[in-house]
């Protein structure tokens, strides 16, 4: 069986070449901050990010990081606003800038975008943003009277992924709200790169009834020392 | 007519208290921020109601005391939760197949705009040059309720409730019930029903401050909580 488990978050992330497009999970937690801070030593530019929000806002380390640093040529997401007025993000400095480009996308269409990617989808008509400017521009269905706009799957070349736990094989489990975008980002990338917080558990050590990103979408699995970037909530 | 600026208005805690009669017993609400928040403190006795939070939580209970957050258990607004029985978690996609899937019974979002017929703006403001669509478009689409709790005007006391919005809509025609510091208005097929108004405001002293017409209704009343 492939070895998935690598010592190093460098390592992890060392053939990450530029012009790659990245995915970036958390929703407050569940964020990836020490292969996002390996990807940052690494140096790859010309990234896209697909993530919820933009980062920048709370002084640690997540997609914010990659982006003061120049290395974000558009993110594609649900938030570009910082969340007070009086606060300007790397990425809204940059986007006035005219450095960077920005896709925004209801929460729930990004979402359904990436679980599509994952799950070899054409693409799907959803209700949300009918009729606002999110939607103009796109493809409009009625549907047994209701209408739908029609949006594509977003693929990527590699996801960041924050776990609880995984068994040598790959499976993974998350921990309370931790979960959000990083169960459909693990499937939608081609590379997809796990950092845990725990120990890595012999095959069979977890119940196959709780594993909630089987190992066939898991490609390499980095456990966060004790010296790494240890989440402090949102 | 006196000077309506000055004259009394309710707080965000009485605007989040007659939202609370409007959630359905055993219904699923989902709550957005600032105001709505505010809404779950104001439960009747005995009324229950299922918290769906986008961060992937349903059945969300009160927020956690402090020095006993859990790092990985917080809500949409990024304010730690407290764990409570019948709590279950789920991702991102998930979450938003029960909103725009039409489980979730109701939505409480604050606003920027609502206009005659419904539309709602809540999520950009022009001069910011960016906006925070967040959950909020799926949730105008999807909820089969969406209750607006908002200040009746804006920080320049101009009317938040407009004939047409002007700025960028969330969702068209979605909105069903608004209730702001001066009033309850219902949207109708017909156009906006004003309902209830605070005490000490009169109908006309709120048309004053509303943007688009209101008929008032045959069994208007005072503010009910």
């Amino acid at each position: 069986m492939k070895n998935k488990i690598l010592q190093s978050f460098d390592e992890a992330v060392a053939d990450i070449p530029d012009g790659s497009t990245v995915m970036f999970p958390g929703f407050g937690v569940g964020s990836p901050q020490n292969l996002i801070a390996a990807l940052n030593r690494q140096g790859a530019k010309e990234l896209t990010g697909i993530s919820n929000g933009h980062g920048g806002t709370t002084g640690r380390v997540d997609v914010g990081t990659l982006i003061e640093a120049g290395q974000v040529r558009k993110m594609i997401c649900a938030f570009t606003a910082p969340t007070h007025p009086s606060r300007i993000t790397p990425f809204v400095q940059k986007y006035n800038d005219g450095e960077m480009e920005a896709e925004l996308l209801p929460q729930g269409t990004l979402a359904e975008r990436i679980r599509s990617a994952a799950a070899g989808i054409g693409g799907f008509f959803t209700p949300a943003s009918v009729g606002t400017e999110l939607a103009e521009g796109k493809e409009h269905r009625e549907i047994n009277g209701r209408t739908y706009v029609l949006e594509f799957p977003l693929h990527a070349d590699y996801a960041f992924i924050k776990a609880w736990q995984a068994d040598t094989f790959g499976n993974l489990q998350f921990r309370l709200a931790q979960r959000n975008f990083n169960p459909i980002m693990a499937m939608a990338a081609k590379t997809t790169i796990v950092e845990l917080e725990n120990e890595i558990v012999s095959v069979g050590e977890l119940d196959p009834d709780k594993i909630h990103v089987p190992g066939i979408y898991v490609d390499r699995m980095v456990i966060i020392p004790p010296d790494g970037i240890w989440e402090t909530g949102p | 007519m006196p000077d309506l600026e000055d004259k009394p208005r309710l707080d965000r805690e009485i605007i989040a208290m007659r939202v609370a009669k409007e959630l359905p017993n055993g219904g699923y609400v989902n709550l957005g921020i600032g105001i709505p928040t505010l809404v779950s403190a104001y439960l009747a006795p005995g009324q229950v109601v299922f918290y769906h939070s986008e961060s992937g939580v349903l059945n969300c209970g009160p927020l956690a005391e402090e020095g006993e957050e859990d790092i990985n258990l917080i809500n949409a607004g990024g304010q730690f939760l407290q764990p409570v029985p019948g709590m279950s978690y789920f991702g991102s996609a998930d979450a938003f197949a029960m909103i725009r899937g039409g489980h979730v019974d109701v939505t409480v979002l604050g606003a920027h705009q609502v206009s005659a017929r419904g539309d709602l703006a809540n999520w950009m403001l022009p001069q910011r040059g960016v906006g925070n669509v967040g959950g909020a478009m799926d949730l105008a689409a999807g909820a089969d309720d969406v209750i607006v709790a908002m200040e009746h005007t804006d920080r320049q006391d101009h009317p938040k409730i407009v004939e047409e919005c002007t700025l960028p809509l969330t969702g068209k025609g979605c909105v069903s019930l608004i209730v702001t510091d001066l009033a309850v208005v219902r949207c109708t097929p017909d156009g906006l029903v004003l309902e209830e108004v605070a005490p000490g405001w009169t109908a006309e002293e709120v048309q004053e401050l509303t943007a688009a017409r209101l008929m008032i209704s045959p069994d208007l009343q005072e503010y009910q909580l």
